[in-house]
């Protein structure tokens, strides 16, 4: 393993291979650790130029919901940080469709532009990464 | 009786679990991630609905707010801040959590 890059192969010339890392965002914020371990991790990867996508399907949709105040529970408010993202190149966000309408959310419920996909479409993207961690 | 819900009801059945086991006349206070319970237009909403014909329901706002779900908590639905949940705790005496 290179130790500089964290088992991502670099090319001694161009730029390196570049693989497609996929996070999978499951847990609505706050009540876990797992969405802001999540978004560390995320800017890690896009800080190696690799080819980043997140996805939020399950209660993971909630963490990108607008309006978010956690001034009286004491803890970080980090939803503005994927606003962010686009900032970092991670500009593939994909949100399950399915776990929007369970939860009576509409894309306009959302503080950052994504693309909206059904349970099929899911399946396919994932299929196509090279590397998936889920959260 | 009071019962707490700190459990998104997408994620556990502790919800279900309290709705089923507490009787009329209960109290049921969302707290924490439980708070996804108590909002219109979710899969859940009928279910807690249904409930509070017979159980008064709360849910702690600042929980509400931290997730940005003021706007869409069920109507009917009390808010109350940590010092009503302090209150109702010493009001009802015993507390089931359902964690």
């Amino acid at each position: 393993m290179n130790e500089t890059t964290g088992g991502i192969a670099m090319d001694d010339e161009s730029e390196g291979t570049i693989k497609k890392f996929m996070y999978i965002n499951r847990k609505a914020p706050y009540g876990t650790v797992y969405a802001l371990e999540a978004l560390e991790v995320v800017l890690i990867a896009a800080a190696f130029d690799q080819d980043v996508s997140m996805v939020f399907c399950d209660d993971g949709v909630y963490q990108i919901v607008k309006g978010q105040h956690t001034k009286f529970i004491d803890v970080k408010n980090f939803s503005p940080t994927y606003r962010a993202l686009e900032g970092y190149d991670v500009e593939k966000l994909y949100v399950s469709k399915e776990s929007m309408d369970e939860r009576g959310l509409a894309e306009d419920d959302l503080l950052v532009d994504v693309e909206i996909v059904d349970n099929a479409k899911m399946a396919d993207l994932m299929e196509d990464q090279d590397v998936v961690l889920s959260f | 009786m009071l019962h707490t819900v700190n459990k998104s009801p997408f994620d556990r059945n502790s919800l279900e679990s309290c709705l089923k086991q507490s009787k009329d006349g209960s109290a049921i206070l969302f707290i924490e991630d439980g708070v996804y319970g108590a909002l219109a237009n979710t899969k859940y909403s009928d279910m807690v609905k249904e409930a509070m014909k017979s159980r008064k329901m709360y849910a702690l706002f600042p929980d509400i707010e931290a997730r940005g779900m003021q706007d869409k908590v069920i109507d009917g639905i009390k808010m109350i801040d940590y010092e009503g949940f302090v209150d109702l705790v010493v009001e009802k005496n015993a507390v089931q959590s359902w964690l």
